[in-house]
């Protein structure tokens, strides 16, 4: 009790209710592989007593076990069968995929250019704005009139989405550097390139990553969104096809794998991200004593 | 202002005890070896919306080679400007500088600068960060691999040159930003509160350290700092400067022997520059 008069100035806290600073418990160390299964096992079970138990009917909500039985259905064929779903997953993450980097190649790109000549970027940005307001799944039904039911339209679409996320961001983090960063390549006598590849572009590679992942999620909805209005493939021609014929359970099987696949998409970025930002988080921390 | 126009040569001597370092700023500037800085009536003046702001106005000084010199000041006195007048990174709008006997058009190799906080660049080691000068102008690597290593040894950071900026505390990582500067071997070190943003402990220990450095590497330093001890711990001379518009309220020749210890602080003479210098920053609005 000596101890606790000498570390406990305001009134002394029961024991019980201590933090234990020596060692948290395994929940509080690793959420991500307790915490977070326990959340989903719950919400399973939820969705089970909701259907089987309350019987709230199946064209509604159909069942787990039947949307299970759909996905394996559905996963169980060979990647070229135009009946499973890993040809139509392949079609609508190739999409995507085009789309994403096409985008957020360009917002990058734009991004810098718009930041680096102030007089070009102020001149564009009422036009930015606007176009940004503009809800781009709008433009979804006119890529049908564009490109017709192939590839094109769904890459063009999934690229105006992700495009300006990454201009956005890549505009925020040129504007973000270090005035005492150009300061010191200008102290150094600095060329105009070196200040933009030695200083300017990996200062604002944080910023462009929070765009690319951004980006990465809806580069799905955009490939989606480009079926929805007209395709003979994909993911999102099946949800429309599966709708049409009032089979929900395989319906709420692909929705499962677009929330899959958005997942995969943006965790692969976060990879990368780690890769070669790895100096991001901890650089803003407080140096080690 | 009378203040305002006394020059360096004017400045006479507080104690007729010349230390080593020192005797070559005493005298008059006639039987002198010329400055290394020469500034003339030198004033910065800001355009903004609501009008011009003197930030400096028509400074007189001279600063000599080997010279160790501190800037004092409250905060917004343009010492800050200054500085990088004289790093060339600002034009100065009237009089002259002259550096080495040449007008001073923009950044050049013989003047470094260390900033407030370290600016190392996260992504790059320690070493990359030290040899970042010799890129940008691109000087061969090859011949400063091995000073930017000796460089580094010298402030004890030969084990941290392949750490990243993140693993160092915030005296490695200033001491870091020093040797940054030293590696394009400047003739002038143009210091702004390097110092500010380390605990008090710390900075007593990298205010030993800079003086180690600086009586090995005989380069001429100016320092910018609001610390009058600081100032008066390290400098040969300090300059006292009145704020809006900035002007010299005067020049203080700090005569006291070298090397010196922390202990110089408490000494009698200590306490009369540092008296004599806040009295003459107090006449101007008092900084403490």
């Amino acid at each position: 009790m000596a101890v606790q008069a000498v570390d406990t100035p305001s009134p002394a806290m029961p024991r019980e209710a201590r933090p234990n600073l020596e060692r948290p418990g395994v929940l509080r160390r690793y959420p991500q592989f307790t915490i977070s299964p326990a959340i989903l096992v719950a919400l399973i079970a939820a969705w089970w007593l909701a259907t089987d138990v309350a019987g709230v009917p199946a064209y509604v909500m159909p069942p787990p076990e039947q949307v299970l039985h759909a996905l394996i259905g559905g996963l169980s064929r060979a990647p070229w069968d135009k009946a499973g779903y890993w040809y139509h997953a392949g079609i609508t993450v190739w999409e995507a995929l085009l789309g994403f980097a096409i985008g957020s190649a360009l917002g990058a790109l734009l991004g810098l250019v718009l930041s680096h000549w102030p007089l070009l970027g102020k001149s564009w940005y009422p036009y930015i704005v606007g176009f940004q307001s503009l809800p781009k799944v709008a433009l979804a039904p006119l890529m049908v009139v564009w490109f017709g039911f192939g590839l094109e339209g769904k890459v063009f679409i999934t690229a105006i989405i992700t495009f300006f996320p990454v201009l956005v961001n890549m505009m925020a983090g040129y504007q973000a550097v270090e005035p005492e960063r150009i300061e010191l390549a200008r102290s150094c006598n600095a060329s105009e390139l070196h200040l933009l590849t030695k200083i300017v572009i990996p200062s604002c590679l944080p910023f462009l990553f929070a765009g690319l992942g951004v980006a990465s999620v809806l580069s799905i909805l955009g490939a989606v969104v480009g079926e929805f209005v007209g395709a003979s493939a994909g993911l999102g021609m099946l949800l429309m096809q599966y709708n049409q014929a009032m089979e929900i359970s395989p319906m709420f099987a692909v929705i499962l794998l677009l929330a899959v696949i958005g997942f995969l998409m943006n965790y692969a970025v976060t990879l990368i991200e780690r890769r070669y930002c790895f100096w991001a988080q901890r650089s803003n921390a407080t140096a080690r004593p | 202002m009378f203040e305002a126009e006394l020059s360096v040569a004017q400045a006479m001597p507080q104690d007729p005890m010349k230390p080593m370092r020192a005797a070559a700023s005493l005298g008059t500037s006639a039987d002198r070896a010329p400055a290394l800085i020469q500034a003339r009536g030198l004033s910065k003046t800001y355009v903004t919306g609501s009008g011009e702001v003197a930030a400096l106005k028509s400074l007189d000084f001279e600063i000599y080679d080997g010279e160790f010199v501190s800037v004092v000041g409250q905060s917004g006195c343009g010492k800050s400007t200054l500085l990088k007048v004289l790093a060339g990174l600002l034009p100065y709008t009237a009089g002259s500088v002259e550096l080495n006997g040449k007008p001073l058009r923009g950044p050049t190799p013989q003047a470094a600068v260390v900033f407030q906080s370290p600016v190392l660049l996260p992504w790059r080691t320690v070493l990359d960060n030290v040899l970042l000068p010799i890129e940008f102008r691109k000087w061969p690597m090859a011949s400063y691999r091995q000073s930017a290593a000796d460089l580094l040894a010298m402030v004890g950071l030969s084990e941290f040159a392949q750490r990243y900026p993140f693993e160092l505390s915030g005296g490695m990582q200033q001491r870091t930003a020093i040797v940054r500067a030293l590696v394009q071997d400047p003739r002038l070190l143009l210091m702004d509160e390097p110092f500010g943003a380390l605990d008090a402990m710390t900075r007593e220990q990298m205010n030993l350290e800079l003086m180690r450095i600086w009586s090995k590497s005989g380069k001429t330093v100016i320092f910018i700092t609001h610390s009058i001890a600081e100032a008066i711990f390290l400098s040969d001379r300090v300059i006292a400067m009145t704020a809006r518009p900035g002007t010299i309220a005067d020049v203080i020749t700090i005569n006291l022997p070298r090397p010196r210890e922390l202990s110089v602080i408490n000494t009698d003479r200590f306490g009369r520059y540092a008296a004599k210098l806040r009295s003459l920053l107090d006449a101007q609005g008092g900084m403490f």
